[in-house]
């Protein structure tokens, strides 16, 4: 069966959608953060390409390019120990409790 | 990089494994069981379908940009025969065509 990311071919009679958009501060910084771990050592190329081939295709399909990326960084930050999802919850209810102040 | 290590020459005639993919691989499905030629060699590279387990990739795998007719991936074609489609891929992928 054909994994989701692997598109080529797919018949689609819609037109390519070729507008641009600015990246948004945080996709710049999950660029930066994924580029920061690959020269620490902490995920390769080959990884992040698997772990977000690995995404259930509906939830693939509904996320955006770098919303794909950060799940990915998640899922394989917490493969290897680096946090838990525990860790990660609570640090993001405490950045979401702060933005509501 | 031993090119004489890599089992394909530029101007060779490739098929594409038809092999299911199991998990990572850099093949896509719409070029498997295709057949194209051998445009150049890049080298040898650690194997992303090891690397992107943690693998230490080896052994290196040589890859090759190969060319394939348009005409010969998609049925009923109708934009200009001559069109050309590259695509990168790894030597464990590829097979002699005959």
């Amino acid at each position: 069966m054909q994994s989701v990311h692997d598109r080529g071919g797919r018949p689609d009679d819609r037109p390519i959608d070729r507008t641009e958009h600015e990246l948004s501060i945080w996709e710049k910084r999950t660029d930066a953060l994924v580029a920061l771990l690959g020269a620490r050592g902490l995920l390769r190329t080959d990884e992040l390409r698997r772990a977000i081939e690995s995404i259930e295709p509906q939830r693939y399909e509904s996320l955006s390019y770098y919303e794909r990326w950060i799940v990915a960084v998640e899922k394989l930050m917490v493969e290897k120990g680096v946090l838990t999802s525990a860790a990660i919850d609570r640090k993001a209810a405490e950045l979401a409790a702060q933005r509501a102040r | 990089m031993t090119s004489e290590s890599a089992r394909f020459s530029p101007g060779d005639q490739v098929r594409v494994r038809t092999d299911p993919s199991q998990g990572h691989v850099r093949t896509p499905t719409y070029v498997k069981g295709k057949t194209g030629v051998v445009e150049k060699l890049y080298g040898s590279f650690g194997n992303p379908e090891s690397l992107a387990y943690g693998g230490d990739g080896l052994p290196k795998q040589p890859l090759y940009l190969v060319r394939f007719e348009q005409k010969d991936l998609w049925p009923d074609y109708r934009a200009p025969s001559r069109d050309k489609l590259l695509v990168d891929l790894y030597e464990n992928w590829l097979e002699p065509a005959t």
